[in-house]
């Protein structure tokens, strides 16, 4: 039985400041509307593309969306960063409307886009949870009925009838997200915001997922957390600048969305003559190629390179380093090549599996003489991630750290 | 295929399709809405709700020397401190409901960002907890009334108008409620407004017969205070108590339905803005 049914659905968003300048377009809008004319913006409203900037001021944050969710389904939504993810779960926790289209519901919605909604610091923690399980729904019988059990879970027993000001962070939290844990929705939306929690209480967060799953209920569940997705959910759907992309089973979803980020990324770079290659007058660029060029954390990642040699100096010195995406050097690495004069070079690193975080990266190299003096300093244009792999325990976020080295445990 | 969804969510919703019923299921929401209203104010003050009786006593006593005592203007017979007393119980409501349900998208966008629930029940519970507010001034001033009567020799003449009270109180909180949430809807996206409201509202406040009796006014200024629709409730109040003054049916006549159109209105427009507004806020 279909519980969602999303059936062509827009939003457009306005771009810029609200001042003198929008009251015109209102005013233009409105006697449009007036008139019984289209909307005069719909027509010039763009893509949404957050890189290159549209000559217009209105951008579809979601375009022709079309979906449908059985009950008890657990639906995965993933996208980058700006596909319009959020902006479907505010449309559909009724947070804000969309521009056309429609979304058709079966039973209660609640959506933990932000536990504590509401919560007001001066107010105990068992008024907190009054206020906030009414203003997600609840009818204060039902809230006493299952007051010791959201008390009990929260484990703040102790602190309840004091102000929620004077809470720390952790139980503040842990009491918020007891109170929308036990609201029992027909549907229940979860955002990645939940997945940046502390990993206790992560495992909760899910445990609570896959307990309303099992019973029968309806899940979607927002991130690009895509271990977390192919482990939680059947369903995906891929959506990809305001458009849905791929609706598959979780597994297919989450393959089509590493093929379409491998395709932004550049995992082999290579020049026939020496004329269009880049560097410069010692050193040109011949051919770097990452192997495998979609590597995950535990697997042995090669990188190759090959350069011509123009000095006359037999020996080069090539040194990488490598950058992630906050253009921190993760580390760097050099090897000492003796080269024939005008010749070919060919050399491969080798970073070892269990070594890598997660995330995407790109080189930069450097190419001394034997005495060390810089020849050529030059950013490649290789780009390649290192994708995460299903865990077997409970934590599916991001480990902490530059790096994620797989190290030796001892018992006892 | 059977098409039996319990919601479906429109880019749009028809004018009249206002929500009531669901406004009522979250009734408990509006409760404690009006509870935390009330208790979070007070928490942290020594004196607590006391400041309750000290607003609109500071107030009574600032008019008595200013306007009665200085600019010599007449209560008509009224004993002053509760000729002012009244006025300003009366006024603290009606600019309460109105000013503090105008800001109801703007300060209230944090939580309605996050989460649905029927955005009147912000508004609503903002009356409501201003009537229990009401309720203890009223107490206050029957109190300073006794006090007057015993030990000032003060006279009163309670008559049978005091029964339309109740209806009075509503027609302010109708009045109130109906303008804030039109000046809600309206500031969600241009704040120029919300400027022009805190003047307003004092203005509005020297345009209604609290500080001097609509009998003190003459000519063309007499007829523009009476066609102010807040002075019936003023003078009905006053007369209720006092015996002096003017009552007149027709004038509560205008004002009910003024009140009533203005909240309906306001419910509309409100209705229309509560689907959006987060995109423009």
């Amino acid at each position: 039985m279909e519980v969602i049914k999303v059936e062509n659905l827009y939003k457009q968003y306005r771009l810029g400041q609200i001042s003198t300048g929008s009251i015109a377009h209102d005013l233009n809008r409105w006697w449009h509307t007036v008139r019984g004319k289209e909307d005069p913006y719909e027509k010039v409203t763009g893509l949404n593309n957050r890189e290159s900037s549209g000559s217009n001021n209105y951008v579809w944050a979601l375009q022709d969306i079309n979906f449908s969710v059985n009950q008890g389904e657990v639906l995965g939504i993933i996208g980058r960063n700006g596909a319009g993810k959020s902006t479907l779960l505010k449309i559909l926790s009724k947070v804000t409307s969309p521009t056309k289209g429609s979304i058709k519901v079966n039973g209660r919605i609640a959506s933990l886009l932000e536990v504590g909604t509401g919560f007001h610091p001066e107010l105990t923690g068992r008024e907190n949870i009054f206020l906030n399980g009414a203003i997600l729904g609840m009818s204060k019988s039902e809230i006493r009925s299952k007051f010791d059990e959201i008390v009990a879970f929260s484990g703040v027993e102790k602190y309840i009838d004091t102000p929620v000001k004077r809470y720390s962070s952790g139980m503040y939290v842990r009491l918020a997200f007891a109170v929308a844990a036990h609201l029992e929705p027909e549907i229940l939306i979860v955002d990645e915001v939940l997945a940046v929690g502390d990993a206790e209480f992560q495992k909760k967060c899910l445990g609570k997922m896959k307990d309303v799953s099992e019973q029968g209920r309806t899940v979607l569940f927002v991130s690009h957390n895509l271990v977390a997705v192919k482990s939680l959910c059947k369903q995906g759907i891929l959506m990809e600048r305001g458009s849905i992309s791929f609706i598959g089973s979780a597994e297919e979803t989450v393959e089509h969305y590493m093929k379409a980020n491998a395709e932004q990324l550049n995992t082999f770079v290579s020049y026939d003559t020496r004329s269009n290659a880049p560097g410069n007058e010692c050193i040109k660029i011949n051919k770097i190629e990452v192997n495998p060029s979609n590597p995950f954390i535990t697997d042995e990642i090669k990188i190759h390179f090959s350069f011509w040699n123009l000095t006359d100096d037999p020996s080069i010195f090539l040194a990488f380093d490598l950058i992630d995406l906050h253009e921190e050097v993760v580390f760097g690495s050099g090897f000492s090549f003796e080269t024939g004069l005008d010749n070919l070079c060919h050399g491969t690193c080798i970073i070892p599996s269990d070594l890598m975080n997660d995330g995407v990266y790109s080189l930069q190299l450097y190419f001394n003489s034997s005495d060390m003096r810089l020849l050529l300093n030059i950013p490649s244009k290789i780009f390649f991630e290192v994708a995460d792999k299903e865990r077997n325990y409970a934590y599916f976020g991001k480990i902490n750290g530059v790096v994620r080295p797989k190290l030796k445990w001892n018992v006892g | 295929m059977k098409e039996n969804w319990t919601e479906v969510i429109n880019p749009k919703r028809s004018i009249f399709d206002i929500n009531f019923k669901e406004i009522w299921k979250y009734r408990d929401l509006i409760m404690l809405f009006v509870r935390r209203d009330f208790v979070s104010v007070y928490k942290q003050t020594v004196l607590g709700p006391l400041w309750l009786f000290i607003q609109p006593l500071f107030t009574t006593l600032t008019f008595f020397f200013v306007f009665n005592k200085i600019a010599k203007i007449p209560t008509d017979n009224i004993d002053p401190i509760l000729f002012y007393l009244s006025g300003i119980t009366l006024w603290n409501y009606f600019s309460d409901c109105f000013s503090k349900t105008s800001n109801t998208f703007v300060a209230n966008a944090g939580i309605f960002g996050k989460v649905y629930f029927p955005r009147l029940a912000t508004p609503i519970s903002i009356v409501i907890s201003n009537l229990i507010k009401l309720g203890i001034q009223i107490m206050l001033f029957v109190a300073i009334m006794l006090y007057q009567i015993m030990f000032n020799n003060v006279q009163i003449n309670i008559n049978s108008h005091i029964f339309i009270l109740p209806f009075l109180i509503l027609l302010m909180a109708v009045m109130g409620l109906g303008l804030g949430i039109i000046f809600s809807a309206l500031t969600t996206k241009y704040r120029d407004l919300s400027f022009l409201l805190t003047f307003g509202i004092q203005l509005l406040m020297y345009a209604t017969p609290i500080i001097y009796p609509l009998s003190f006014t003459s000519g063309k200024l007499h007829s523009l205070i009476s066609m102010n629709p807040l002075t019936p409730i003023m003078e009905s109040f006053r007369y209720a108590f006092f015996g002096i003054g003017s009552f007149d049916w027709s004038g509560l006549a205008v004002t009910s339905v003024f009140s009533f159109s203005v909240l309906f209105l306001g419910i509309i427009i409100f209705n229309q803005v509560e689907k959006s507004f987060m995109d423009t806020v």
